[in-house]
């Protein structure tokens, strides 16, 4: 076989799955062109992950609850929530004034577990009390919507006076000192984007290098460098963008983080595979051993926790907890994941895509206002795309 | 005999790979009770379906002929259009309404645009006398008991003006009161000019009310008797005079007497259907002993192996269990596991399989954690296991990383049996281990259960295929309504015997 056969075989058999990233560089190439380049520019794109973030770590969650066929409303106002929380621990001026105020190393643990069991009694109405997850996560919705404005009520918009709290959503990791090397950009930044090129080859060469031994199929070599050297251009040249502001920002960091402990979860574990398997066919999960109440609790105190983290990442990038925060942050989220290939029906979708999917969402909002697009044709064009990305999965599922 | 109310001539129908039906002629006359009586899957509610426009004119080749006319139904309203009812074993009511809002569901009787509800009540109260239920039609149907919901099914029919009521299985799952009313008010009926069709598992039941009675086997007719000429042997001689094709591998192999499952005086109890499902069941299995599991559908068989099965449908229990002596109680089915038990459902679409995974990650789902390390799944020894399976259960695949969807009905089969050996259980429960697969596949499926209790293994199978059970099983328990009708050993059991206990 032939280079190209093989890279038009390889393609045919994936197109599913590079579909959505198609999509993201056709998007980015788009808005570039339409906005003479400054769309691309270093500081657009710090912004777009930045924006990004908080909708990006709900939509992690997101998958796995819609991969188990179920649906979370809540996550929104309980994000919300869970944010002026935080922000109450640390600066509401009452806290303050009774020297009560907790610093960030306990601020942020407690509110992940709140997050947590606030998503255990979604999870034990679901599960145990078997109300369907639309009905049980409305009223959280309805509930958590009230809660801010309960805490909220005497004090209006809670102002965080903590820079390390705030840093979350704004800050960037520091450089190392400058040796008049590369001036103007960040090298840690750098280092890290080259340490992660290197570390993906290996680990890319080792699973090669596993398989062959166990005389399974592998790519032909030549598709296989192809592959790694088109994986190390993009990381290379997301690198070279954000270095060339302030770096990488802390909001890039968590949800990478997120990303990979969820993804190396979802596609690795045990735990991982039951949860596909309760999606794709609960029952005979069941009657394979797999006990689908314990694993609806598991996702659903995943959802609360990444909710909480969100709350944090929005509450910190806004320096200051408000009535309104995360008002159709679940929306945004369900989108996210839909756009990012997870089937309606249960038992597909990947972690990765959804956050390809969000921010495929964020790159039409910040194209868009570069452009001067007005609001109402920003939502009808994301409505539009959303439509697409769904048809494109419906239409291209069943063909493999 | 009267002239004939309905005449279904020469009729064939075939479903992909099957054919369900050949040739089959039948004759009612008007006015008589006319019951249809064969094996599982002999054709007879296909037949029914056929009649009633479940299957449109023109998926079938024959012609039906009702009151003179030939008929070309498409669909059930066309039936019921020229006077034909159906009553299904699963009740078509809607149980959040009531009885008159369901006696006249789907022909309204209307003012305009708007029901006429006192009409509908009150009509409704004349269809319930005529069928002598004495119930306020302001009731729910599911406050009704089953022999109740039947008779407003009943009505229901009535008030469409119903020339020819066919009821499937209308007795299974009523009492003895509930039944002997029912028969009754077919015979009111009858005397009312109603012509019935009914289909029964009931041999008593059918000799004591039919007026004539078809017998259908294997998608054909093979007799039609008069009822002065019937008897209960001679039923059971057409029912199920075929031959055995010997298509089962040799038994060379004896079992052991250790006993490794046992139960005792095992009830269970339906917590929706509201009653009880299986009623002081008795069995045994020995190591290297493969038992048979005869009876009808819905004996309770499937029913019994759930229960056993760590009880995933949460009915009540009561009884004991033993495995290998010791007395087990499972809460959830990763409990039976554990402890060696493996259970191959019947239906491996909806309950066996994750079609939309691939054939590796099905046949390692109930044992994950045997290729996993501290929860990370090796993904390469998984697909080394699933080609050891799909090399010993010659499963046909093009590789293990295709979608089970894609297979075949015998290879996802197969599929079903690879994970639950790679589970290595003690005790494997295979039921209808064969259901709608192939010869040669069948065949294949047999030699390993073979193989299996060579190699220590029990097996309990549960067939509705006749041949299949007594060629196969050492012993056979015949279920029927719940119940251990009774045991057969290989050398007793023969396939009359079989359907006279499991009939009864």
């Amino acid at each position: 076989m032939t280079f190209f056969e093989n890279a038009k075989k390889v393609l045919q058999q994936n197109i599913r799955e590079y579909g959505m990233y198609i999509a993201l560089f056709v998007i980015m190439v788009f808005f570039t062109i339409t906005t003479d380049g400054t769309f691309i520019s270093s500081r657009n794109i710090v912004n777009l992950i930045n924006q990004t973030g908080y909708i990006a770590v709900l939509a992690v969650g997101m998958t796995l609850i819609i991969i188990i066929r179920q649906i979370d409303l809540s996550v929104g106002f309980l994000a919300g929530f869970l944010g002026a929380i935080a922000a109450i621990a640390m600066s509401d001026p009452r806290v303050v004034a009774n020297g009560l105020n907790l610093p960030i190393y306990a601020v942020i643990p407690l509110t992940l577990c709140l997050g947590i069991m606030a998503g255990l009694v979604t999870g034990f109405l679901v599960a145990q009390m078997k109300i369907p997850s639309f009905v049980a996560s409305l009223a959280g919705w309805l509930i958590y919507r009230g809660a801010i404005l309960v805490v909220t009520e005497s004090t209006g918009t809670i102002i965080i006076a903590n820079d390390a709290f705030n840093a979350i959503g704004n800050g960037f990791i520091p450089d190392i000192p400058d040796i008049g090397f590369l001036p103007g950009v960040h090298k840690l930044t750098l280092i890290l984007g080259v340490v992660a090129v290197i570390l993906l080859v290996i680990n890319e060469l080792n699973d090669r290098r596993k398989k062959q031994s166990y005389n399974f199929e592998v790519l032909p070599t030549e598709i296989f460098a192809l592959k790694l050297i088109f994986l190390a251009a993009i990381i290379g040249g997301i690198t070279w963008i954000l270095a060339g502001y302030q770096g990488l920002s802390w909001t890039a960091v968590i949800v990478l983080v997120v990303t990979l402990i969820y993804n190396f979860v979802m596609s690795q574990t045990v735990l991982g595979r039951h949860i596909y398997a309760i999606g794709g066919n609960p029952d005979a999960a069941e009657l394979s051993g797999i006990s689908v109440k314990k694993l609806i609790y598991v996702v659903f105190g995943s959802m609360g926790m990444l909710s909480a983290l969100s709350g944090i990442l929005f509450a910190s990038r806004l320096q200051s907890a408000t009535t309104t925060a995360g008002t159709l942050f679940e929306l945004d989220a369900i989108a996210a994941a839909y756009v990012g290939g997870v089937s309606a029906a249960g038992g597909v979708g990947k972690v990765v895509g959804s956050i390809i999917g969000a921010l495929v969402m964020t790159s039409l909002t910040s194209g868009m206002n570069l452009m001067g697009i007005g609001i109402s044709y920003q939502y009808i064009v994301r409505g539009a795309v959303l439509a697409a990305a769904v048809i494109f999965d419906v239409t291209t599922r069943g063909k493999n | 005999m009267n002239a004939p109310i309905l005449e279904m001539k020469s009729i064939t129908k075939e479903f992909p790979g099957v054919k369900a039906l050949s040739d089959v002629s039948f004759q009612v006359a008007k006015g008589e009770i006319h019951c249809l009586v064969g094996e599982n899957g002999a054709g007879k509610s296909t037949l029914m379906k056929i009649l009633s426009g479940v299957y449109p004119h023109g998926t079938y080749t024959g012609e039906v002929v009702f009151n003179g006319q030939v008929q070309n139904l498409s669909s059930i309203s066309d039936s019921e259009k020229v006077g034909i009812a159906i009553i299904y074993q699963e009740l078509a009511l809607i149980p959040e309404m009531t009885v008159y809002e369901n006696i006249f569901l789907g022909h309204e009787i209307k003012n305009g645009l708007l029901i006429n509800w006192n009409e509908t009540i009150k009509q409704a109260g004349e269809m319930l006398k005529k069928v002598k239920l004495d119930i306020n039609p302001a009731v729910k149907v599911k406050d009704l008991g089953v022999g109740k919901q039947q008779l407003v099914e009943i009505a229901k029919a009535l008030s469409k003006d119903v020339k020819l009521l066919i009821l499937d299985e209308p007795t299974s799952s009523l009492n003895e009161t509930d039944s002997e009313n029912l028969l009754n008010l077919l015979r009111d009926l009858k005397e009312q000019g109603v012509t019935s069709i009914m289909i029964s598992h009931k041999l008593k039941e059918v000799i004591e009310i039919a007026d004539t009675i078809t017998v259908l086997r294997d998608g054909q007719t093979v007799a039609t008797l008069r009822k002065d000429e019937v008897t209960e042997h001679k039923l059971i001689k057409h029912m199920v005079g075929r031959e055995i094709n010997n298509i089962y591998p040799k038994r060379e192999h004896k079992p052991s007497h250790e006993i490794v499952l046992e139960v005792r005086n095992w009830n269970a109890h339906h917590p929706t259907l509201g009653r009880a499902i299986l009623k002081d069941v008795n069995f045994n299995l020995k190591k290297g002993e493969i038992i048979g599991f005869a009876g009808l559908i819905g004996s309770g068989r499937t029913e019994l192996a759930l229960s056993i099965f760590g009880n995933p449908d949460g009915y009540q229990l009561k009884g004991e269990l033993y495995v290998k002596g010791n007395k087990k109680q499972f809460h959830h089915p990763q409990d039976a596991i554990k402890t060696g038990i493996a259970y191959v459902t019947e239906d491996r679409k909806g309950d066996g399989l994750i079609l939309i995974q691939d054939v590796k990650q099905n046949i390692t789902l109930a044992n994950l954690h045997k290729i996993a390390q501290r929860g990370v799944v090796n993904n390469n020894a998984e697909i080394q296991v699933a080609n050891e399976y799909k090399t010993n259960l010659n499963i046909k695949t093009p590789s293990v990383e295709q979608k089970v969807s894609n297979l075949s009905g015998g290879n996802q089969q197969k599929v079903c049996l690879g994970k639950w050996l790679f589970v290595a259980p003690d005790i494997l429960i295979l039921d209808e281990p064969t259901r709608g697969i192939d010869v040669g596949a069948k065949f294949e499926i047999y030699t390993i259960m073979k193989d299996l209790v060579k190699q220590g293994m029990s097996i309990i199978m549960i067939s509705s295929e006749l041949p299949e059970v007594l060629g196969m099983s050492d012993r056979v328990y015949i279920v029927s309504a719940g119940k251990i009708a009774g045991e057969l050993s290989a050398e007793e059991a023969t396939q009359e015997k079989v359907m006279q206990l499991a009939t009864n």
